[in-house]
């Protein structure tokens, strides 16, 4: 490998030369690069990357980041262990309406 | 490997399949095999957007009728050989399925399926609760009654297998068109003519509805009804670990099912009966809930307790495309040529795509009659046959 290795994704150990070699795939949007390349789904998911992802993407498209769609956030937002989890009481939902 | 969405789409092809999950692509794949040309794949999103991105990645054999049984052996064969026959590595592991009851009332039902699954070749044990700790080492087998264990049933890395499918596809010279919505159907004196999508019109004799839970409001526009509805399903992953839990573990009981993938996180989800079908797709929520990561939770660590300190990481939400009797609908309908439906699985796709592709391909490219494909036929339902399988857990 020539020039300095530059991570985008640190928990996921993603690579800037991999992050680019999926785009030239074909995978151009955040959503389906982020299930390529893993950027976004280790610890911090997406906390510490997806916004310098965002950013990459658009130079590599041409467009301005804020023409992207970010990536759907998915819950929770800090990790609960399945021990905290289990400790929570949820009521029953209400009935559904008949259609 | 995958043409950029601003393309416009060709105006001819020989076949043209809608859906980029596991069973449009299997079906492209296998297609190409036949040495069929021109084939056009279509997906309204991303590759494998709809159910197989979504789901937990389970492969099994275990199930209560042949064909079934059939179809997912033949499956766990292709799987065997996936990483190798695609040039990708798709992840495939073959840790078995512990599927546990912990109701007495169970236990004949799941001594027959032993019986059935043997006699199909397929090598299930039943175990007693104390044998299921051979198996899963530090699970509370204090509430359960038995089950059944089968050691080459296993799980893949299911966006692994439709990028593996997606590149195959590529090098046969199939051309997969993502981004692209399908708009209309065109049929002329009985036979299917072309698809128009929102990136131009396709004249095709040959199209095949790999659509997932669109499946049922696409064949409605060639006026097949589908009896297929739409279920929502949670299902979530864990930070990851070392590897320390072998099979994919699921209960018969409460719907739970868990197992540790190859980067080391737990996917699991369950079932939930609150959850509503829904007939229409395009009504999904795609968000996740407090209740689900609660209730899956609670029956995890009650189950399985070293799970108390893991960490959940990340849930979402995915369909299931229900059929009345739990098994997939296949093959074509008498009155339109050209026209074939490979869906309803049930929350079972994954596991049952890549056979499934494989024997419509054979009938699409051949018209070999597959006695299979006509006994999963649409016509069954109006006839009256219905056979349910037993065992649809999540």
């Amino acid at each position: 490998m020539s020039g300095p290795k530059i991570f985008l994704c640190r928990c996921e150990d993603v690579t800037l030369s991999e992050f680019r070699a999926a785009y030239r795939e074909g995978f151009t949007e955040l959503e389906s690069l982020k299930r390529y390349t893993g950027v976004g789904t280790g610890f911090c998911q997406g906390k510490g990357c997806l916004s310098e992802a965002a950013a990459e993407l658009a130079a590599l498209r041409g467009i301005p980041a804020t023409d992207l769609k970010p990536t759907t956030i998915r819950p929770p937002s800090e990790p609960l262990t399945f021990g905290q989890l289990a400790a929570l009481d949820i009521p029953e939902p209400a009935a559904p309406e008949e259609p | 490997m995958i043409p950029l969405h601003s393309e416009p789409v060709p105006a001819t092809a020989d076949a043209v399949i809608v859906g980029a999950g596991i069973n449009g692509l299997a079906t492209a794949y296998e297609l190409a095999r036949q040495g069929m040309k021109n084939i056009v794949v279509l997906e309204k999103d991303y590759l494998g957007s709809g159910s197989t991105g979504r789901c937990g990645g389970g492969i099994r054999q275990q199930w209560t009728t042949e064909e079934n049984i059939q179809l997912a052996s033949e499956s766990v064969a292709i799987y065997e050989g996936m990483s190798a026959e695609l040039g990708y590595q798709v992840f495939f592991r073959q840790g078995g399925y512990l599927m546990i009851t912990e109701r007495e009332e169970d236990l004949p039902a799941l001594k027959e399926a032993v019986a059935l699954q043997r006699r199909c070749g397929v090598p299930t044990d039943f175990l007693t609760p104390r044998e299921c700790l051979d198996i899963v080492p530090g699970l509370d087998v204090s509430d359960l009654k038995g089950a059944t264990f089968c050691p080459k049933d296993g799980t893949a890395y299911p966006f692994a297998v439709v990028w593996g499918y997606a590149r195959a596809c590529h090098r046969h010279g199939v051309r997969i068109y993502i981004k692209t919505t399908l708009t209309g159907i065109e049929t002329v004196s009985g036979r299917i003519e072309a698809v128009v999508t929102d990136r131009g019109r396709i004249a095709t004799p040959l199209l095949v509805n790999c659509a997932g839970p669109w499946a049922r409001s696409l064949a409605a526009k060639v006026g097949v009804d589908l009896p297929n509805r739409q279920e929502r399903h949670e299902i979530m992953v864990s930070e990851s670990l070392k590897p320390f839990l072998d099979p994919m573990v699921i209960s018969i009981t409460n719907g739970i099912y868990f197992s540790q993938s190859m980067r080391g996180e737990i996917v699991g989800g369950i079932g939930d009966p609150a959850e509503p079908g829904l007939m229409n797709p395009d009504d999904f929520r795609f968000h996740s809930g407090l209740r689900f990561a609660v209730r899956f939770a609670k029956t995890l660590t009650r189950l399985y307790p070293r799970t108390r300190s893991v960490r959940m990481m990340r849930q979402w939400a995915g369909m299931y495309d229900v059929t009345p009797d739990h098994r997939p609908i296949l093959g074509g309908v008498p009155d339109l040529a050209g026209y074939f439906h490979i869906c309803g699985f049930s929350g079972h796709g994954f596991m049952l795509g890549p056979m499934a592709g494989r024997r419509m391909a054979r009938l699409i490219a051949t018209g070999q009659e597959d006695p299979i494909i006509n006994s999963l036929s649409l016509g069954r339902f109006a006839a009256g046959n219905l056979q349910a399988d037993a065992f649809v857990v999540g």
